[in-house]
């Protein structure tokens, strides 16, 4: 991507960095999620919200491409999405931290990087810096605790030079420390012009700014979203997306909640 | 969308497909049962017996049809694999996961048959020729496509997984084919040749193929009764489902 | 803030994979002994004559080491898929069946080639004819390398099960089979003094082929079972 913009409000005009047209999920015709429709500009942090089994791990799994959408389709930065073609621009962070037990925190990180490149002005090192971990770099990972191994998974998705960020549950684990860790780490990719998908299953949520929400409400019938809204249906998990409580501190464009700006 | 895509679409959506099987299938299963019992009188009755193998010969009207039809089930598997691979239509994915343990089963009674006509020919049940060995490995190919559909939940993916596994298969039969026959000259004075190169008559010849052409009937009207089968499955949750079953308890009500 | 070339992913791969390998080293040893094992059950259960063990050696030796392949084979993306960096690699901008390549070749040099070396021993174990000393690990070295891309496919399409060691078996066993025909036959046929070369060209030119083909499809089994 090119180089980031320091304020914020220059990336009003930018293409989205991704955008969802009627996205849905069903397996075994059991519908997981969707139709969704909404667009991550340059600089939002967009939350994903919904219970248990809601069909949030599933949607970012669609959206990174390892998992095909039933319909609708996905663009990044205006390309579409598919299997074959995965875009660079995605770092994802899943349930499963993918890191190697028998490495150390810094053999993880370089393996990440030698992967996926070298965001610039960063190393291993520094990026394990980042995340409150300088120290650790020899440790092996075996040894860390749930929390520290989040940290370091965290640090490699700082490590990698792309604009999406789609985070599964990345408070999960974390302590008080690393809940506004993992604000400051989402504010400064979104000051350079990042944007960031996270979930959440509602018991820590991302405090500072004020993020867009999207509450999914797939799976279970009786778990609602936070809007009661429209009858629930049987084939369709209905997308509740509302603005941030508090549009007017929001810094990025909010020009329609659709998000087809 | 030109017509013929067009035509693809409506016949390839699962509840046209489940009625336009429903209608086919009855016709598949009786033609096949007429031309297999005319085939069978001609090939039991009819046919002279053989000077050499005695009435023994008779159970190629069986095993060879069989064998046949245990390549031709791979390959209609194996294309329909492909189409759903290459464009996901589901009705493919359907038929080709229907044709497999159809094409499995033709395959396991080449290979018993064959073990028949061992006996009275070699004095043996099992021999190491080239064609049963071949066979053997088509049955374990589907075996394993079958196993691996069996062993994935999601129906979708499952037979995406097995497609793949099936169009592997396909490039492996013939190398299977041609290796297991290099091996058996390799291996040569344990092979007893099946079919030497006597011509074969043509009171023979008439009941083979009938029963050719009653077990492709045959086979196809069984896969349509599978892929009924498969898209109520596939689409349990849909309506034209819901209609079927409810449709159906209240007529036994 | 540019993704890094092919080359330096494809050296970060194989360095954290013999990393891996040689923390885990205790386990590498697995695959000889399983051989070891079921080469010595062979005497065993036959009898200890020279000329009887002599006759089978070379083909008890390859289904040995098929055999030690096979249960070698679970643990390619075993551990990958479990902690989640089987997921990162197929999410990487680069060619996924050259990273798969990669992982195939590094599981090819620690568990096959160990076994490669032992070969002769295994095969003295069983009175190995004196003429097949140098053809027997050559047959194996075209041979096995086959066994590890054709196997790779088949755990592609088993990765996400847990219980998958029979079902992996079924599906490897039909592609195995051309490969032990020619790779023991060549062994075979130099011990009834037949010529043996044609085989092992065979051998040869599947490798080219299956070496371009199977990560290829590797890639494409893994994005099915991922999904």
């Amino acid at each position: 991507m090119p180089p980031a913009p320091r304020q914020p409000e220059d990336h009003r005009d930018r293409p989205a960095l991704l955008e969802a047209r009627g996205l849905a999920l069903s397996r075994n015709d059991e519908p997981i999620f969707g139709p969704l429709d909404f667009a991550l500009h340059p600089g939002e942090v967009v939350l994903v919200e919904g219970d248990n089994g809601a069909g949030k791990t599933t949607l970012l799994r669609v959206l990174s491409g390892l998992l095909a959408p039933t319909s609708g389709e996905i663009r990044l930065a205006g390309e579409p999405l598919t299997l074959a073609r995965l875009s660079p621009q995605v770092a994802l962070l899943s349930h499963a931290n993918g890191l190697k037990p028998e490495l150390t925190a810094i053999e993880n990180l370089r393996f990440a990087a030698g992967l996926l490149g070298l965001r610039s002005g960063l190393s291993p090192t520094t990026a394990l810096a980042g995340v409150g971990l300088a120290g650790y770099d020899d440790v092996p990972t075996r040894t860390l605790s749930a929390g520290q191994k989040k940290r370091v998974a965290l640090a490699r998705v700082l490590l990698a030079p792309v604009g999406l960020w789609l985070l599964d549950e990345p408070y999960a684990n974390l302590d008080r420390d690393g809940i506004q860790l993992v604000n400051r780490l989402l504010e400064n990719h979104a000051n350079r012009g990042g944007a960031a998908l996270i979930t959440s299953h509602g018991a820590y949520a991302y405090t500072s700014g004020t993020p867009r929400r999207i509450a999914l409400r797939g799976g279970n019938p009786g778990g609602g979203g936070p809007a009661g809204g429209s009858g629930f249906s049987r084939d369709a998990a209905v997308p509740e997306i509302r603005d941030g409580f508090a549009a007017e501190a929001a810094p990025a464009d909010r020009s329609n909640s659709g998000g087809e700006a | 969308m030109n017509a013929l895509t067009l035509w693809f679409h409506k016949t390839g959506s699962p509840p046209t497909a489940y009625r336009l099987a429903g209608r086919i299938m009855p016709w598949c299963y009786g033609l096949g049962l007429v031309l297999g019992l005319v085939a069978l009188y001609g090939g039991l009755v009819l046919a002279p017996r053989d000077y050499q193998q005695g009435d023994a010969y008779r159970i190629i009207f069986i095993h060879v049809p069989c064998a046949w039809m245990g390549l031709f089930a791979y390959f209609f598997m194996a294309a329909n694999a492909f189409i759903a691979l290459v464009w996901r239509i589901k009705l493919s994915e359907v038929l080709a996961m229907a044709a497999a343990p159809v094409g499995a089963a033709f395959t396991f009674i080449t290979l018993v048959t064959g073990s028949l006509w061992g006996k009275p020919m070699w004095g043996t049940w099992w021999t190491w020729d080239a064609r049963l060995t071949s066979e053997l490995v088509l049955l374990f190919l589907y075996l394993g496509v079958i196993g691996l559909h069996a062993a994935i939940e999601d129906r979708r993916q499952a037979a995406r997984a097995a497609g793949f596994l099936a169009l592997i298969g396909v490039v492996n039969i013939p190398i299977v084919h041609f290796s297991v026959n290099w091996w058996n000259t390799l291996h040569q004075g344990s092979t007893v040749r099946l079919m030497g190169p006597s011509k074969i008559d043509g009171s023979m010849i008439w009941p083979l193929l009938l029963m050719a052409l009653a077990t492709h009937v045959w086979f196809f009207g069984s896969v349509l009764a599978r892929t009924r089968i498969g898209l109520l499955e596939l689409d349990g949750g849909k309506d034209w489902v819901r209609a079927i079953a409810l449709g159906e308890t209240e007529a036994r009500a | 803030m540019k993704p890094g070339s092919t080359l330096a992913a494809c050296a970060a791969l194989v360095r954290r994979d013999l990393t891996l390998v040689w923390r885990r080293r205790g386990d590498a040893a697995n695959p000889i002994l399983f051989a070891l094992i079921v080469v010595a059950l062979f005497p065993l259960a036959l009898g200890p004559e020279p000329e009887q063990l002599r006759r089978i050696a070379a083909g008890v030796v390859f289904v040995a080491i098929l055999l030690a392949g096979l249960l070698a084979l679970d643990t390619l993306f075993r551990s990958d898929y479990e902690d989640g960096s089987l997921e990162q690699l197929v999410l990487s901008p680069h060619p996924l069946s050259l990273l798969l390549a990669c992982k195939i070749a590094v599981h090819w040099l620690t568990t096959a080639l160990p076994l490669i070396v032992v070969s002769p021993l295994l095969g003295e174990l069983l009175h190995l004819a004196a003429p097949l000393r140098g053809l027997l690990p050559l047959a194996l070295l075209l041979a096995t390398p086959l066994l590890s891309l054709l196997g790779a496919v088949c755990v592609a399409l088993t990765v996400g099960m847990h219980r998958s060691g029979m079902l992996l078996a079924l599906l490897v066993l039909p592609l195995y089979v051309p490969v032990l025909i020619f790779g023991a036959g060549a062994c075979n046929a130099a011990q009834a003094g037949l010529p043996f070369a044609a085989p092992l060209l065979w051998l040869g030119a599947a490798l080219v082929l299956v070496l371009v083909l199977a990560p290829l499809a590797c890639a494409a089994a893994l994005r099915i079972s991922l999904s």
